[in-house]
């Protein structure tokens, strides 16, 4: 307890440093900026930055990273609530009510008590950070090879399957991730693996390339002339933006729950924000005294998932930071963006790096703080911003996507990388592929399998290794619960669609 | 009618990734196997090539006209897809033998055209503007390698 709050003391030391502070208050900035443009998240903005983290130290790289994710959520829920916009899909929840909510003149109090619930979240979930992360990364010292290449297999199976859509195609995303993360020089032999003699290739598909092709370029080809995006004349001021004590009344409690819900689901790997969000809806429909008033504009409906993404969004950092699992894609960019810079993710991370994972948590306070403090003055220009229309912004991000990616490496082989993930991604996305999975799965391939091999090298080819060491045994029932469960999911809805499609030819 | 498509989604998506795994396969396999305890080069990528052809088989066997998830299915946008990968590609052929200024205006224009809300007066403002941008951000501000301009 005592030794936490030492170190949390270390960590602001750390974030409070003129030049972690100063890319730290960059990253928030500019995702602030980017997530209430309309059509960008928080996966484009950060992958647009991604390259910039080449040429900085580690702390202020992954500093501004998270600053951009937080920063961004903040910036979305503005699109959601004032032009029922998602740019990130765990703000589709806060639409439902928060858009009514304008329509009735009542937007910038909507904001407001988005705003108040997600600091109220993110401070939670800070919270739980700076007390449980010590306490895994003393089991997590437990783990051998066979350890962790089961705990990555429990994270990749979860995030493939609790995913919205189809689980079979979440699973097909992450073996296709696997095997993309399989590309280029084997680290053990030296073989170059499916390079097909391109030298570009022979150091593996590069990070950022990969993740802007799938959330850039990908993303834009599915939207073109398909989104239209009417400019709102909302007029949002920052007197409007304080809510009633009626609405503060209404929101306490659903903020709480939200709060917990987020907090629950974000120590499971693999669950995505956007589930948490629509369970956190669900659950304050369900125990409303007026369910009716929901869709209407309930700000419970506002209240709830905003502090359920923002809550979650925090825990999620703990397996991140700790076991080196990830719990969604932009996880997995952090976490790639930590392996470019040398630094392993895993257990040792929070003992060997203190000065990343402290300041991390310290800057993820002040980040808040200052969110809070920037948003309201500046609601009028985000307001302004969100009428850039879509035609303008995507051939911009586009050149600034280009540039991004060449700079990295000043090859413009990776930027005809973009343009075959963007095609790739495209064609999944029509099919109704998920794409966060394909990251996961890119990001972990090659821890997974330099540990898988090395654990079976430990135990000479004995595949049980897996079973018989207890706590890589818990982890594989873990496994085998998932996968029964999505089997006893699908035998359940396909008793329930036979006569439901029988009858829907007979309609016919 | 709309039953039809979702059933056919499936059936694409069981070919692309049985195509996917057979070809993962196929090449590697000619990268050194090993054994179980000394893994080659080539053990866990044909163990992906064969989990994503049994995906692919499953989705197959699986695929069901029922409508699941958020289906939108919307003709194909030629168009916007045509002027953003060329956008892309251009970018990376101007950018090997013309220069920054080339590069960006060329890609920027080409991606403008693919929204049919963009006149030809619009994307070409656009891509002028983003010219300026760029070349001040990129060339004076953070001195990107690529040059301006860089004839052949």
């Amino acid at each position: 307890m005592q030794h936490a709050l030492l170190d949390l003391w270390y960590g602001f030391g750390v974030a409070l440093q003129p030049s972690n502070l100063m890319w730290s208050v960059f990253g928030i900035l500019i995702g602030n900026l980017i997530g209430v443009l309309p059509g960008m998240g928080p996966l484009t903005t950060i992958s647009m930055l991604l390259p910039l983290t080449y040429v900085i130290p580690p702390v202020p790289a992954i500093l501004m990273l998270a600053g951009i994710f937080y920063g961004s959520m903040y910036g979305g829920a503005i699109g959601a609530i004032l032009l029922n916009l998602p740019s990130h899909p765990p703000h589709a929840v806060t639409c439902i009510d928060g858009y009514p909510m304008t329509q009735r003149g009542r937007g910038g109090a909507a904001l407001g008590i988005a705003m108040m619930s997600s600091f109220f979240a993110a401070s939670v979930g800070i919270l739980m950070m700076v007390f449980l992360s010590p306490v895994l990364e003393a089991v997590a010292f437990k783990f051998g090879p066979a350890e962790i290449s089961s705990i990555m297999m429990l994270g990749l199976l979860a995030g493939a399957t609790m995913s919205r859509g189809s689980p079979l195609k979440g699973v097909a995303m992450t073996v296709l991730g696997l095997f993309v993360g399989a590309i280029g020089t084997d680290v053990i032999s030296g073989t170059a693996r499916y390079t097909f003699g391109i030298n570009e290739l022979s150091d593996g598909v590069d990070l950022a390339a990969l993740s802007l092709g799938l959330f850039g370029i990908a993303d834009f080809l599915v939207t073109v002339n398909r989104k239209e995006i009417k400019a709102n004349e909302a007029k949002v001021r920052m007197r409007d933006m304080r809510p009633t004590r009626l609405e503060m009344k209404q929101a306490f409690f659903p903020m709480l729950r939200g709060t917990a819900v987020g907090a629950l689901f974000g120590a499971m790997p693999g669950t995505g924000p956007t589930i948490t969000t629509f369970i956190a809806y669900a659950l304050e429909r369900k125990i409303s005294k007026t369910p009716e008033a929901f869709g209407k504009g309930a700000i419970a409906g506002v209240a709830a998932p905003e502090a359920a993404a923002h809550s979650k969004t925090q825990v999620d950092f703990i397996p991140t930071m700790s076991l080196g699992i990830p719990g969604d894609a932009v996880m997995a960019l952090l976490l790639g963006a930590l392996v470019i810079k040398g630094i392993q993710p895993g257990p040792q991370l929070i003992s060997e790096h203190p000065d990343i994972f402290w300041g991390l948590i310290a800057s993820f306070w002040i980040g808040n703080v200052l969110l809070m403090v920037l948003n309201v003055p500046l609601i009028g220009v985000w307001v302004r911003m969100l009428q850039v229309p879509y035609r303008l912004l995507y051939p911009s991000a586009l050149f600034f996507i280009a540039v991004g990616v060449y700079s990295t490496h000043n090859s413009l082989f990776d930027v005809s990388e973009v343009a075959v993930f963007g095609i790739v991604g495209a064609v999944f996305l029509a099919l109704d592929f998920p794409a966060a999975p394909l990251v996961l799965g890119y990001v972990l391939g090659p821890l997974l399998e330099e540990n898988f091999r090395r654990a079976m090298l430990l135990s000479r080819g004995e595949l049980s290794v897996f079973v018989t060491r207890p706590i890589s045994a818990w982890i594989i029932a873990a496994c085998a619960l998932l996968i029964a469960a999505q089997l006893y999911a699908y035998a359940r809805r396909l008793r329930k669609v036979r006569p439901l499609l029988a009858e829907e030819l007979l309609a016919e | 009618m709309k039953s039809l498509r979702k059933l056919n989604k499936d059936r694409v998506s069981a070919v692309l990734l049985i195509v996917l795994g057979v070809a993962i396969v196929v090449q590697g396999v000619t990268y050194r196997m090993g054994t179980l305890t000394r893994m080659g080069a080539g053990f866990i990528p044909v163990v992906l090539g064969v989990l994503l052809t049994l995906v692919g088989v499953a989705i197959g066997v699986t695929a069901e006209p029922g409508d699941f998830g958020d289906a939108h299915s919307a003709p194909t946008e030629w168009r916007g897809w045509l002027c953003i990968v060329g956008g892309v590609f251009s970018f990376v052929l101007l950018g090997m033998y013309g220069g920054l200024v080339p590069a960006t205006f060329v890609s920027v224009f080409v991606a403008a055209l693919g929204d049919r809300g963009n006149s030809v007066r619009d994307a070409a403002l656009l891509a002028l503007a983003l010219v300026v941008a760029g070349s001040l951000i990129f060339s004076f501000g953070l001195h990107l390698q690529l040059p301006l301009f860089a004839w052949g």
